[in-house]
């Protein structure tokens, strides 16, 4: 696979949360694809190219914490904005007030995650006449090496930074090294956006095998 | 509006607390946010991000541009909104809102962008910060996630930290009929008697040119927000906080010169020789290691 990166993230906590428990937010054990994918993303990406995710290496044992915080639970209201934008209402009124719009909620959190997140893309039908895999491949490499990135990528919320270099190393070592297997359950695999109107989620059986979650030929369920 | 910032930013806030509460936590009756395991204070980005907003607000007082979306203030404008509609300024239910978008979606296809860039035009905090505009589903209209380009980690201090638990009284009593019975109420508040935090962030040069436009003078804004955070925000919970140390990377490129991870590490903060108990600022040392961090990264101490 001439294409495939391997890629180091580590970082003090992590949150990527489980669907079925968004309110009070918890955590999945590991790292999803999708999230795996939106570090890669942060880094580099090109309509031109699509990241897949091959295996998902879990350094460190998984810990959780936990995190309460005043939270606001409303979001901008486009009709609102529209209005504004018409001259027909004051900007300054479109503001919200957390007095009334605050909640407390919980994160359930993991903590000091390390993975190796090992992948590969594929060109799509965006790609321009003069993109070519080696092309992108050289620009990925190059900003790796370099910590370059578009954002700095994150651990399923953007107050969780995600540290990310290059792994060179050729074996990788894990905290599950000796456990044959651990049943993770279902986990999201990623969102399903070929109807850009009715984006669906798409699951997996995620198992861990000595540290790592491999996402080769597994099987999707929508 | 001056120009879109350039280049890419990493930044460390050291701050501290001196018998005061920096950030309460409500899981824990309002005691100070402190990592279980290793006894460490936290306080959590969304804490600092009130400090910077309440900042621009208060100098900037509403001016055009740099208004904040998030505010603390009794909402006005919930009448305001539902009399604008009675009014038929505009559509009354939401519904028609709906429709009309609908129609304004099929005439002009730019239209989520044309808002999200007046949110981001008009609202300092989301051009800052980002904001979740809603996805008006019924309307295909997503102006979606705004992702701005500052991002804050939690704070976490150097050293573990106490948390003390401090009795007061108070004579006035609030109920008569308590008033028969006593003369003073009991009172509790925590304090950390001294707490040196470390805050780390980042400022994508990419997403302010793509997303939001925040620019150069929106970045100085942020700078003198974060060194002045806690300086209009004395209350009887905080006891006395300040921003100590502001220290910003500034890369060369807009995508950036070096992993961020090593600038931070090159920033030492340690505790002094003969310290076992820091009570004060001067009990730290701070030193930025510049053999560790690339000549093309800019260093700057700005406090």
């Amino acid at each position: 696979m001439g294409v495939g990166v391997k890629v180091r993230v580590w970082g003090n906590y992590a949150l990527f949360s489980r669907p079925e428990m968004k309110v009070e937010r918890c955590s999945y054990d590991v790292m999803t694809p999708s999230a795996a994918r939106g570090i890669l993303e942060a880094v580099y990406w090109h309509p031109g190219m699509r990241w897949v995710i091959d295996k998902i290496h879990v350094v460190n044992p998984v810990r959780f914490t936990s995190v309460r915080r005043n939270e606001v639970k409303s979001k901008i209201l486009a009709g609102n904005v529209l209005q504004a934008y018409n001259g027909k209402k004051d900007p300054r009124s479109l503001y919200i007030s957390t007095k009334a719009e605050i909640v407390q909620r919980a994160s359930l959190l993991l903590r000091d995650v390390e993975y190796v997140i090992e992948a590969h893309f594929e060109m799509t039908e965006e790609a321009n006449e003069t993109d070519n895999p080696g092309k992108f491949k050289d620009i990925i490499m190059r900003r790796l090496r370099r910590g370059e990135c578009f954002h700095m990528p994150y651990f399923g919320c953007r107050e969780f930074p995600a540290n990310f270099c290059l792994c060179e190393e050729g074996e990788i070592r894990t905290a599950y090294d000796d456990v044959e297997e651990k049943d993770l359950g279902f986990m999201l695999f990623d969102m399903d956006y070929s109807d850009r109107n009715n984006i669906q989620p798409m699951f997996f059986r995620a198992v861990m095998k000595r540290g790592v979650l491999d996402l080769r030929d597994c099987e999707v369920i929508r | 509006m001056s120009e879109v910032i350039k280049n890419r930013y990493e930044f460390v806030v050291l701050f501290d607390v001196e018998n005061g509460n920096p950030n309460g936590d409500p899981d824990a009756g309002n005691m100070p946010r402190i990592d279980p395991e290793s006894g460490l204070g936290l306080v959590t980005d969304v804490c600092l991000k009130r400090k910077i907003r309440n900042y621009v607000e208060t100098v900037k007082e509403d001016a055009e541009g740099f208004q904040i979306y998030i505010k603390e203030d009794v909402p006005l404008n919930r009448s305001d909104r539902e009399a604008c509609r009675s009014l038929g300024i505009e559509e009354t239910e939401d519904k028609k809102v709906t429709e009309a978008l609908k129609k304004l979606k099929k005439s002009d296809p730019d239209t989520d962008l044309k808002l999200k860039d007046y949110m981001c035009g008009n609202f300092y905090d989301i051009r800052t910060f980002g904001a979740v505009m809603t996805t008006f589903v019924k309307a295909s209209l997503n102006c979606g996630q705004v992702r701005g380009p500052v991002q804050i980690g939690f704070a976490r201090s150097i050293d573990p930290v106490i948390s003390q638990e401090v009795t007061i009284t108070r004579v006035a009593i609030t109920t008569e009929k308590d008033a028969e019975n006593k003369s003073t109420e009991m009172g509790r508040k925590s304090i950390v008697p001294y707490g040196l935090y470390r805050a780390e962030g980042y400022v994508s040069a990419n997403l302010a040119r793509k997303v939001t436009g925040f620019s150069e003078e929106d970045l100085e804004l942020l700078w003198e927000a974060i060194i002045n955070m806690f300086e209009n925000d004395h209350s009887a919970a905080r006891g006395k906080m300040a921003v100590r140390e502001l220290i910003v990377f500034k890369h060369s490129k807009e995508l950036g010169d070096c992993p961020a991870y090593k600038l931070f590490d090159a920033v030492e903060v340690k505790r002094n020789e003969g310290v076992e108990y820091p009570r004060k600022y001067q009990d730290y040392t701070v030193e930025i290691h510049e053999e560790k961090i690339p000549d093309s990264v800019e260093v700057k101490r700005m406090v």
